[in-house]
């Protein structure tokens, strides 16, 4: 089998690069490569055009590199949790495109699926189709949507094999499946490092074939957002 | 009058059984603790749960289970997980047979805004634009006026808009009303202790009153 494994997070994002697009995994603060996150502020990686549906809070996650500005420009879909990120766009300090959060899932996919473009319903007639190509289908108007793709796609997973076959838990998987598709070199941080034979082919969830480099994540610290909690009556 | 609680409830008689339904962040998350007695519902979270469950009892909250609102929450049995592009193939592609989703401004022909106000609040439309572009169902629940007592039921939307065309029906703190296919709001029901001469008041666009307007029956 094709190994993937390097040994810790320094040889795992070894090349990312000052301008570079990165994609980051994660839904908020779930399922976010910690770790890579920690390495890349202190690298001090800067200019970095972001692919991320959140930018994480102000003191965890992507915040932590938008407080050190080391992000030129964000992809997103929300961003509504941090507050330093809606002050440095509404400043013009940060260039920010908003996407819908299932045009930039589905944009994700089709970058590693060789698919160009595609036609979405989502956004027509709104800011976001301005510019781009409309079309009828069944007597409804979709707009042209293009694939993304990044220089480095890094993403967060329960348990990984040596392969790269990657398994995720809960809704720590969501955008992490399509990201790991679509970078040109993909970085996986794992909970669990085991080696092949251990995942079952049944469960896998991402072939190892989307796989670059794969690490075990040394701490994750799963900040939980909103602790909401129903009382025992 | 209605407070959030009641308009979830309202909403939740909306419900129908077997059904596959998503919930949007704020109000409409309040529907899933109201779903009636005897009907089965299955909730879809946009970031990649089907079968969502309550929030979790303190001491049991799972950190890689939460759902749109990045709150902790339980999964039932037969829940299953899946990426944000398979999340969105439901969405889209008209599995989901529900959307509840919460709003700034709807305008007459069913239009609504409810993801930015230029120069000040630019917090993303999320999965909103998705939602609102391919669900058959959609129910809007909203406060009838803003902080200032303004009208947020418009003639036309003045907020960047999330959709258009899609609104079919909404329920406020007032009333319960529906946009026509022709255009315009259609009143159905009134909030209890709610006169119609108040919606009336409230409302800036186009309002069809039709014969005498029964109140909302909750439980």
């Amino acid at each position: 089998m094709i190994t993937k494994v390097v040994s810790n997070v320094q040889k795992a994002l070894e090349g990312v690069a000052d301008n570079m697009t990165l994609m980051i995994g994660g839904f908020g603060l779930c399922g976010i490569p910690e770790n890579s996150i920690a390495e890349l502020v202190a690298k001090g990686t800067k200019n970095l055009t972001c692919i991320s549906n959140n930018a994480g809070v102000d003191n965890f996650g992507l915040g932590l590199l938008l407080q050190k500005k080391q992000i030129k420009k964000m992809i997103s879909s929300y961003v509504g949790e941090n507050d330093e990120f809606e002050r440095q766009m509404l400043s013009g300090e940060l260039e920010v495109d908003l996407i819908p959060q299932g045009s930039l899932a589905e944009r994700c996919r089709a970058g590693g699926a060789g698919i160009p473009a595609f036609y979405t319903p989502a956004g027509f007639g709104t800011e976001v189709a301005v510019g781009k190509e409309v079309r009828e289908f069944n007597g409804k108007a979709h707009i042209l949507e293009s694939a993304l793709t990044a220089d480095f796609a890094i993403v967060k997973a329960w348990k990984g094999d040596h392969a790269g076959n990657l398994i995720f838990k809960a809704t720590a998987k969501n955008f992490n499946p399509v990201m790991a598709m679509a970078g040109k070199i993909t970085i996986a941080e794992v909970e669990e490092l085991v080696p092949v034979g251990e995942l079952s082919p049944n469960e896998i969830h991402t072939p190892g074939i989307f796989v670059q480099r794969i690490f075990k994540g040394e701490l994750f610290e799963k900040r939980i957002e909103q602790r909401t909690v129903q009382s025992i009556l | 009058m209605l407070d959030k609680i009641g308009i979830a409830k309202r909403i939740a008689q909306e419900l129908k059984d077997n059904t596959y339904v998503n919930l949007g962040i704020g109000i409409p998350t309040l529907v899933a603790n109201y779903v009636p007695k005897g009907i089965s519902v299955e909730f879809q979270s946009e970031n990649g749960v089907l079968g969502m469950g309550p929030f979790p009892f303190e001491g049991q909250e799972d950190a890689d289970l939460i759902n749109a609102g990045k709150q902790t929450i339980t999964a039932l049995d037969g829940a299953v997980y899946f990426d944000s592009a398979t999340s969105f193939a439901m969405i889209r592609g008209k599995h989901v047979q529900l959307t509840v989703l919460g709003a700034m401004e709807v305008s007459e022909k069913g239009d609504i805004a409810n993801w930015k106000i230029p120069g000040k609040m630019v917090k993303g439309m999320g999965g909103a634009m998705d939602l609102v572009a391919s669900a058959e169902n959609i129910i809007v629940a909203m406060m009838h006026t803003n902080k200032k007592g303004e009208s947020k039921i418009l003639t036309k939307c003045s907020l960047p808009l999330t959709g258009v065309s899609c609104v079919k029906k909404i329920i406020t703190n007032l009333a319960v009303l529906e946009v026509m296919p022709q255009g315009g709001f259609k009143l159905l029901e009134r909030a209890p202790g709610v006169s119609v001469e108040q919606i009336k008041s409230a409302t800036e666009g186009s309002l069809l009153i039709q014969g005498s307007i029964p109140e909302m029956q909750l439980h």
